[in-house]
């Protein structure tokens, strides 16, 4: 059922921290190649938790993750990276460099690329996120949603086979979420959107997963979940006061 | 503390700068070791943590307040080598950015706070821990003596440098009796300060204690309903071999030092007799000038109250008996637990 | 303090000074102040002429005397010290208004203060002319081992985010109430440092994610460089260059 070409490929995947917490009770899912797709889940359903499984950084638990044929494992690790490029939640932890540019540049450089063609890769991904002009700032003297959209830009100059976004519309104000998502939708890579903002998700991504207590509990068409009004009480989904699914046309 | 230029004389500072690299590279090596990739973004920002947490003021009395140094605090939080690391930036970047500190005392001062702090406070609190029930107070109590124990000793060392290359000729005496009776006051703030900050964090999160790991529980996972094993972390054989490291460096930096300054004492006898000429106490001074410890012999003897004397002789000499002891405890425990290790390891 | 970007000593412009790579600036403030320290502190005209040279990098760079005076305050402390001196120190004494001070002590004095406060005006310089981003190039630049360098990046990165969380924490405990008076409230205080360790440790786990997540493997990749032509070194040398014959000319005299 399961294409060959599938960007991401998640299965049977449990965790738990070594405070003995535990986050992922056996997950199951895949994700084709240019889907976007959400994953829905309320707080503490262990979101970030999978996200950080998708590249490797958590591990040591059960079951597998594939990234376009890969395994996430030890040997292939630098290559997981490069494939999987994770925006995360708190943009001041995406930014650690002193300028905007050696930010963009780190990942490219870490994976060995220098002169000219770090130069294009650092210039196109700014472009990609209109952000251009303010290469050679701090980042800390950027506004939250400019800080944002570098973070999005520092994975894009990896050129990643999927862009994972971990709650890209938090603490955003209505234009720069408008911003964000006119960017995402001109991007033609995977997505898959980590989020509990229902209406966003509605807006970008085609399918969605509800994630909850560690495991995959839904897998439709957003638009259906979402109206679903058992499913999103089960699980602690809330519409934002006033929104109803149906009554919304999606560009998507 | 921060000494500035021209405080201590060139040749002197070159001295302790030397020492000071030495000591940065060691811990370079320890933590790259015990942090792997991680010890640049983790030490970076407890380095952050120590430069903010200078800046928190704790209230005293009627308008005065004092600050955290720092230095006993990240070596029980992070570690010894990582401590070093940071606090050794937090003065590189002051001294850099903020002129605070000299250019060419910076290698007095991170020997003196970052080096003497660290690797004191965290041999008198591993040492504890090694003595004391393995309970959560002892960690707060470990941490109150070292932080208490860790500020004299860095004035301990001040003073030692100051002998050697003080460019003026103030009687060392007096230079131990004013830097070591201050820094036993603010030890105590210190110390008090550590304890209750350690204790908010081993609270919360005790894992996060570098000091005090050890305690850790087998984690089990629950997969559709059943209990799995997770896979061992295998961590702890590693500490174990860069904690005999870090006291055998702690060690022959100590046995160096205390050959230094004895030397140094037997080859000046004259300065001696002279500051004790000034004084006028040159009756006692006979028995004083072939006395071979420092402290015993110019520390306290400039005091007049017998008590106070007696007090911070008692203070130090406790200080050094504490990490004489503990090494030696830790020596027998260590042999012990090698004997039990292998059944330990199977539970 | 929210606002307190960690670099408050910048002082932006275009002078020749502030043009030099940050290496042969860093290289020589550090070889001013040895010589400085190397003089004899009998030879009083020398740290006049110090003060001269360094007065004319200052007039070079167009920092304001007022701005360079203003940071000297950070030496207060060591001046009480170097006041004390005299009283405290031992050998031959004068008399001097009815106070009887240390011939040696007045020596010590004057030598701490003249070498101190030459020190920390080539400092302030030094901070006042060049970019955080800079000094960190050129101590990188000057095989400062390249570990400590990332820690000093990350720690001038994350300071200020650490200290507004500090200060955040401070909003939220006074708008319940609490102020700190004495050392009774030093319990809240602590917890208050104790979960500011946890947050920052915790961040540095986050920033670490986000760092092998873009395949970082424990070796900063080289982005930027910084190098010097020949004359710059020359140009940047020349202030140490000076200062030595002057410290020459005083061991002689």
């Amino acid at each position: 059922m399961v294409p060959v070409t599938a960007s991401l490929e998640v299965s049977g995947l449990a965790f738990a921290y070594p405070d003995g917490h535990q986050a992922l009770f056996g997950v199951d899912f895949s994700i084709a190649r240019g889907e976007r797709v959400a994953l829905l889940g309320p707080n503490g359903a262990g979101k970030t938790t999978l996200v950080l499984h998708l590249n490797g950084i958590l591990g040591g638990g059960t079951g597998t993750v594939t990234v376009a044929g890969l395994p996430v494992s030890k040997q292939h690790m630098a290559a997981i990276r490069q494939k999987v490029g994770i925006v995360f939640q708190d943009p001041d932890d995406q930014l650690f460099m002193p300028t905007v540019r050696e930010d963009v540049a780190f990942g490219p450089a870490a994976a060995g690329i220098r002169g000219a063609a770090l130069e294009e890769r650092v210039h196109t991904a700014l472009e990609r996120v209109g952000m251009r002009e303010f290469a050679d700032r701090p980042p800390h003297h950027l506004s939250f949603g400019q800080r944002r959209r570098v973070a999005v830009a520092t994975v894009l100059a990896m050129e990643p086979e999927i862009l994972v976004l971990d709650e890209p519309s938090s603490n955003l104000d209505p234009a720069s979420r408008r911003e964000l998502a006119d960017i995402l939708r001109s991007l033609d890579v995977t997505v898959l959107m980590v989020t509990h903002d229902l209406p966003y998700a509605l807006e970008l991504c085609p399918r969605s997963l509800v994630l909850s207590e560690g495991v995959i509990a839904a897998d439709g068409p957003t638009g259906a979940l979402l109206s679903d009004e058992e499913l999103m009480r089960a699980h602690r989904l809330e519409l934002p006061f006033g929104f109803d699914p149906r009554s919304v046309t999606t560009g998507a | 503390m921060h000494v500035p230029d021209g405080f201590i004389d060139a040749p002197t500072s070159a001295v302790t700068a030397v020492v000071a690299a030495g000591a940065l590279a060691v811990s370079l090596r320890g933590a790259r070791r015990e942090l792997d990739e991680r010890t640049a973004p983790l030490a970076g920002l407890v380095a952050a943590f120590i430069f903010a947490v200078q800046m928190l003021n704790f209230p005293v009395a009627a308008g005065t307040s004092g600050h955290l140094l720092g230095g006993a605090l990240a070596a029980i939080l992070v570690g010894p080598y990582t401590a070093v690391l940071c606090v050794s930036v937090v003065l590189l970047m002051q001294g850099v950015l903020f002129a605070d500190g000299g250019l060419t005392a910076l290698g007095v001062n991170i020997t003196d706070m970052a080096i003497v702090t660290t690797v004191v406070s965290y041999a008198v609190f591993r040492g504890l821990l090694a003595v004391l029930p393995r309970k959560r107070r002892s960690v707060t109590v470990a941490s109150f003596v070292a932080a208490l124990v860790s500020v004299p000793a860095a004035a301990v060392a001040f003073t030692l440098i100051y002998a050697v290359g003080g460019t003026t000729d103030v009687s060392i005496g007096k230079v131990a009796t004013a830097m070591i009776g201050v820094h036993v006051l603010i030890g105590i703030g210190e110390a008090v300060i550590t304890a209750l900050t350690v204790g908010a964090v081993v609270a919360v999160r005790p894992d996060l204690v570098y000091g005090a790991r050890g305690l850790r529980q087998r984690l089990r996972l629950r997969v559709n309903g059943e209990l799995v094993d997770a896979p061992a972390p295998t961590a702890p054989v590693a500490a174990r071999t860069s904690r005999r490291t870090l006291w055998i460096t702690g060690l022959v930096t100590s046995l160096v030092l205390a050959g230094f300054v004895s030397f140094y004492a037997s080859a000046n006898p004259d300065g001696l007799e002279k500051v004790a000429h000034d004084k006028g106490i040159d009756k006692k001074a006979k028995e004083h000038t072939t006395a071979g410890s420092p402290l015993a012999d110019y520390g306290v003897k400039d005091i007049s109250d017998a008590r106070l004397s007696g007090g911070l002789a008692g203070v130090i000499g406790v200080g050094v008996t504490v990490v004489a002891g503990s090494a030696v405890f830790w020596a027998l425990r260590r042999r012990r637990t090698d004997d039990v290790s292998p059944a330990s390891t199977g539970v | 303090m929210g606002a307190g970007h960690a670099h408050r000593l910048y002082r932006h412009g275009h002078s020749p000074v502030h043009g030099l790579p940050p290496h042969t600036k860093l290289a020589a403030a550090l070889l001013f102040v040895v010589v400085v320290v190397s003089t004899p502190r009998e030879a009083m005209w020398a740290f006049a002429v110090y003060a001269v040279l360094l007065a004319a990098v200052a007039h070079r760079a167009r920092v304001p005397a007022r701005f360079l005076l203003g940071r000297l305050l950070i030496e207060v402390p060591f001046v009480a010290f170097a006041v004390l001196m005299p009283f405290v120190a031992e050998g031959e004494r004068v008399h001097v208004l009815g106070l009887s001070l240390s011939v040696n002590g007045l020596w010590g004095a004057w030598n701490v203060l003249a070498k101190g406060t030459l020190g920390v005006a080539a400092s302030v310089l030094l901070a006042a002319t060049t970019e955080l981003r800079e000094l960190l190039l050129g101590l990188q630049r000057l095989k400062l081992p390249p570990l400590l360098v990332q820690i000093a990046s990350f720690m001038i990165r994350y300071g200020d985010v650490i200290t507004d969380e500090m200060r955040r924490m401070r909003i939220a405990r006074e708008s319940r109430g609490f102020e700190a008076k004495g050392v009774r409230h030093w319990g809240v205080l602590a917890k208050s440092a104790g979960a500011l360790f946890i947050r920052s440790y915790e961040r540095g786990e986050r920033v670490h994610l986000a760092m092998v997540s873009r395949g970082y493997a424990g070796s900063m990749p080289v982005i930027d460089e910084v190098t010097a032509s020949g004359a710059q070194w020359r140009h940047a040398l020349s202030l140490p260059c000076a200062a030595l014959v002057v410290c020459l000319l005083g061991w002689m005299l």
